[in-house]
């Protein structure tokens, strides 16, 4: 199983100033699997996800991406070359389109790198050589290929701004595809979907892991999607990873029922404060 | 009426508080510029008051505002239009006294001015009548269909523009070209044609910077600057030539605006826009007190004018061994021929800027820097490096007005800081956002209304800048971002430019 691994997480800290985001995590992600991270507001989820994707640098740890020629420390790597050269995309969990543009438009600027060694840095695209109009081609088609995954055809030549709720949703996913990712990382992708939204959501997600190899890092509050797609589940409260495994393990793992259900009042309390507790019961 | 009144949400007393209330404006506005007037005495330099502009003002204001009132509310439409001549007449008459009175209590001007001659009369009568038709015929009878009336001519005319603007470009370039042709005996028209071409390819230059790339640069003028004195001490110390100079001129902008670029790019908005005013200032600064290299506050005169492509000369006595343009086309010496030649210059200059930029806009580096405008977040995560694009649109940018202040060098053959203060900055990125950010025809009609109409006006003397200033407050106003701020898309998979266009307007 070793060399299916993507993505390694090795004792991840995240601290800012006295405030710990993340403590001490470590997990695998595999190629082919969808590894969805979950965990209750403020878990560091997301903080996860911005160390991963540069926009953070880890006080601690190492993030090591298993691409296809060699491992490759993102942690090290600044933060736009990561998803330049490792191949990790994400999409956000506040839409980020640029709303103003196409859909077309959106598609196309997510393979910027390629196009401008294409166009020779604008030189060879300025004097409109056949070079560079050949690669604006072929990225159109992938954008094409995109829009009819995503079903947005259609509306290809709406500025972006104008789609549906739920549309914005699958653009932003189709746009991270578009960059080539070899680990696509959704940040609450059905945040804000409609029952049958989030099945076509279901559906896109296993066609990108089955038809497209890519491995993916999902993080949801959804259950219905995490359930039935995961492949692998982690589970984070208060930085803490409390559970991994598979979707019916961690379902069922007192752990995390606790952490998203509540506990009782003694069981997780320091001693010696359960102790005062027992001591006093009317301060309570 | 009746209806109206009481569908009318406001009331008399509203009425009369909201009349109080631009009744007190207007004195303060007024007492100060139009109620007290300095006079040269032989006692020595005295205040005169003048009660009656003030009461003109107030006058005028309250009446105005009644009018505005009745239309708002659509009560009468006689009423209203009354209301309105009479507003017009009684800031006429404020003008005309403002102008030629003292301080003397004297009866209404206009009617003097009015009844002066039969042709007079005509005259203002014509005035009353066309002012009480506009009012007359615009009013709102129901607020809701003329609205709707407007929009959808407003809706018509976007449309019309948008999907013809390559046309519309076209038929713009085809008149610059002709222009000498209608006006080449006018010195004046020539000169400011060719002023207003160097701002329009200052706007354009700034346009990738703030239009494109969304980067707020106040400091826009450091790099016209730069070429200028570029072009300035490369012929004076090395004795190049013009045309060696400009690429020259433009390797130098652009490097100033990498060198700018590097510190400022981790800034946004408001810091960046302080940053590159800076930047603006410390040129200007160094122009002026590098006095070694720079001439100093004295500047750099006898500049070299540039030769036809190294052909021909346009003197008047062409220096020994060359020769002259006449000599060259066979034609006699004219002073115009320089001038002609320098617009035909501009104009090319400024036309590579707009067609670099049109071409640009549809290259991965041009969707990047829109993409950059929308979200720099969102563009990092796909991987472009967000310093190089910034740094590009700068140096691009910085390379233009680096063009454009070679030409203005060679063309006015002196320079001085004085030229490049930050009001120029302020100027050119007033172009720039008047005429709707990103949008090339509406940097020539910004330039044009900014600086052509200005100097076209000069007769009006102090008024111009009045009715300057009245014009940008109602262009912001009624097009807040700008007056062609339209984005078209850099390309299109199932639609025409105009199903686009019309999609976006309904």
């Amino acid at each position: 199983m070793t060399d299916n691994k993507l993505l390694e997480v090795e004792h991840l800290t995240m601290r800012f100033g006295g405030l710990v985001a993340i403590d001490n995590l470590s997990f695998n992600a595999n190629k082919r699997e969808i590894t969805a991270i979950i965990g209750p507001n403020g878990a560091g989820k997301t903080t996860v996800f911005n160390c991963l994707t540069g926009f953070y640098v880890p006080t601690e740890g190492r993030l090591t991406l298993h691409a296809e020629d060699g491992p490759r420390l993102l942690e090290r790597t600044e933060g736009f070359r990561i998803p330049r050269n490792n191949g990790v995309a994400r999409t956000f969990q506040n839409i980020r389109l640029f709303t103003g543009m196409t859909v077309l438009e959106n598609l196309i600027v997510a393979q910027h790198n390629r196009l401008m060694e294409a166009s020779a840095f604008s030189i060879a695209g300025l004097f409109n050589l056949g070079s560079y109009a050949k690669a604006e081609k072929e990225a159109v088609e992938k954008a094409k290929f995109w829009l009819e995954k995503v079903g947005l055809y259609e509306q290809a030549d709406w500025n972006a701004g104008n789609l549906p709720y739920g549309s914005q949703r699958r653009l932003e996913i189709a746009r991270a595809m578009c960059t080539d990712p070899s680990l696509l990382c959704l940040d609450e992708p059905a945040a804000g979907l409609n029952p049958r939204e989030s099945a076509e959501l279901n559906i896109l997600l296993q066609s990108i892991r089955d038809d497209q190899g890519v491995g993916c890092l999902l993080i949801e509050h959804d259950m219905s999607v995490v359930m039935q797609i995961s492949d692998h589940v982690v589970v984070l409260d208060y930085g803490k990873k409390i559970a991994d495994g598979d979707p019916e393990a961690v379902k069922n793992d007192p752990a995390v029922i606790r952490a998203y259900l509540g506990e009782e009042e003694d069981d997780e309390l320091p001693p010696e404060v359960a102790a005062d507790l027992h001591l006093d019961p009317k301060a309570h | 009426m009746s209806a109206a009144l009481a569908s009318s949400r406001t009331n008399g007393s509203e009425v009369v508080k909201e009349l109080a209330f631009f009744a007190v404006i207007a004195l303060l506005m007024s007492v100060m510029l139009l109620g007290v007037e300095t006079v040269d005495r032989p006692t020595g330099l005295e205040l005169a008051v003048r009660w009656d502009l003030v009461l003109i003002a107030i006058g005028s204001t309250v009446i105005g505002r009644l009018g505005l009132i009745f239309r708002r509310e659509s009560i009468s439409r006689l009423w209203q239009a009354v209301l309105i001549t009479v507003t017009a007449v009684a800031v006429f008459e404020m003008f005309v006294r403002f102008r030629e009175l003292d301080d003397r209590w004297v009866s209404p001007v206009v009617l003097d001015m009015a009844f002066g001659s039969v042709v007079s009369t005509i005259l203002a009568i014509a005035f009353v009548v066309i002012v009480f038709a506009t009012a007359y015929f615009t009013m709102k009878v129901q607020g809701a269909v003329e609205v709707d009336q407007s929009k959808k001519l407003s809706a018509k005319i976007q449309l019309t523009y948008r999907s013809n603007t390559k046309k519309i470009g076209l038929i713009g370039i085809v008149f610059f070209f002709i222009f000498p042709l209608l006006f080449g005996d006018d010195r004046s028209a020539i000169d400011l044609a060719t002023l207003v071409m160097i701002y329009i390819m200052l706007g354009w230059g700034l346009n990738i910077v703030v239009g494109l790339a969304g980067l707020l640069d106040l400091g826009y003028v450091a790099f016209y600057a730069v070429g200028a004195y570029s072009y300035a001490l490369l012929s004076q110390n090395f004795d190049l030539s013009f045309w060696l100079c400009l690429p020259l001129a433009g390797i130098f902008a652009a490097s100033f605006g990498i060198i700018l670029g590097f510190p400022v790019l981790r800034l946004r908005g408001d810091y960046l826009a302080i940053v590159t005013l800076g930047f603006g200032e410390i040129i200007r600064v160094v122009l002026i007190n590098w006095y070694d290299f720079t001439g100093g506050p004295d500047g750099i005169s006898s500049i070299e004018r540039p030769s036809f492509f190294g052909l021909a000369d346009f003197s008047r006595r062409v220096p020994e061994g060359a020769v002259s343009f006449g000599d060259l086309f066979g034609l006699d010496y004219s002073s115009m021929h320089r001038l002609i030649f320098l617009y035909y210059l501009i104009l090319v200059l400024a036309l590579v800027t707009n067609f670099v930029t049109l071409r640009l806009r549809k290259l991965p580096i041009g969707r990047a820097w829109e993409a950059l405008r929308e979200d720099e977040i969102a563009c990092r995560s796909l991987g472009i490096n967000p310093t190089n694009t910034k740094l590009s649109a700068f140096a691009i940018g910085a390379m233009f007005g680096g063009f454009a202040g070679a030409f203005f060098a060679t063309r006015q053959g002196f320079i001085s800081p004085e030229s490049f203060t930050f009001l120029e900055s302020a100027v050119i990125l007033a172009i720039v956002v008047l005429g709707g950010m990103g949008s090339q025809i509406g940097v020539v009609l910004a330039a044009i209304v900014m600086i052509g109409f200005p100097e076209m006006f000069r007769e009006l003397a102090e008024y111009r800048m009045l009715i300057f200033g009245a014009g940008i407050v109602a262009i912001m106003l009624w097009r807040p971002r700008g007056l062609l701020s339209f984005r078209d898309p850099t390309i299109l998979l199932n639609m025409s430019q105009k199903e686009k266009v019309a999609g976006e307007i309904k």
